[in-house]
């Protein structure tokens, strides 16, 4: 039946777009996150999505195949700042605090695109949703 | 004398068959937006239709072809929100015209067995 991989296609994607908005609450708590080495400073976290295309032509005859996302890996990337703070608590020998190397900036126009997203497929689960309803009140 | 639902409901059963295979191929482009690499697929759907008056077979796929970007993206990825949005809203607006039919031709039905 379609309606139920239509609800499963947009259901995936609402997840992936969740964990991406996760990974981005994340980056931008943490983006003043100060350590005294260069291996302890947290690391943006990036979500990898990819499209899982369903392989089920034998069995279902006619029908298009809609791929559904999978969050393959949430990879940590970027590298440490050094800024230099000498008066810091966290501050090594040579006055330096390590910083993750996070652009706000970019975070936020990141979270904006996820948001958006995720307000599409609840768009179209809604609609689905009352293609559906309208279908069982068909004869009525 | 014979009568047929399938003459009286006419192309109807068909067309919501293969709106709602279509939604499910929108919904996917919609879902994908931020895949890379993914490239956004869709259906003729006039020829889709044609295709299914002049043979019943079932086991006819429908034609999936990959819709032409206005605007390359650098991620390979061929989603373009906004043309997919309206995509899936006529396809959905369409659906519901179908079923609308369906309904009309159900109630001419049942005035008709009535014999009103």
């Amino acid at each position: 039946m379609a309606f139920s991989d239509i609800y499963h296609i947009s259901g995936s994607a609402m997840t992936a777009q969740t964990i991406r908005l996760n990974t981005i609450a994340s980056n931008l708590a943490n983006a003043e996150t100060g350590t005294v080495s260069e291996e302890a400073v947290y690391k943006a976290r990036r979500p990898v999505f990819a499209a899982v295309l369903k392989n089920d032509e034998l069995m279902d005859y006619g029908a298009l195949t809609g791929a559904r996302v999978q969050v393959l890996d949430v990879v940590e990337t970027g590298n440490a700042v050094e800024r230099y703070e000498p008066r810091s608590p966290l501050a090594n020998a040579r006055g330096y605090v390590y910083y993750p190397d996070i652009n706000v900036v970019e975070e936020m126009a990141d979270m904006m695109s996820a948001s958006r997203n995720f307000e599409t497929n609840v768009e179209i689960l809604n609609n689905v949703k009352s293609m559906q309803q309208s279908l069982l009140r068909l004869g009525e | 004398m014979g009568f047929s639902f399938d003459k009286a409901l006419g192309v109807h059963p068909q067309a919501l068959a293969l709106r709602l295979s279509r939604a499910e191929l929108l919904s996917a482009n919609l879902a994908n937006v931020d895949t890379p690499h993914f490239q956004a697929k869709d259906i003729d759907f006039a020829a889709e239709m044609q295709h299914s008056q002049w043979q019943f077979s079932t086991s006819s796929r429908p034609q999936e072809m990959y819709r032409v970007p206005y605007q390359p993206s650098s991620d390979g990825n061929t989603v373009a929100l906004n043309v997919e949005q309206v995509e899936f809203t006529k396809n959905a607006q369409d659906y519901q015209t179908s079923l609308a039919f369906l309904n009309m031709k159900f109630t001419g039905l049942k005035q008709a067995i009535e014999g009103k």
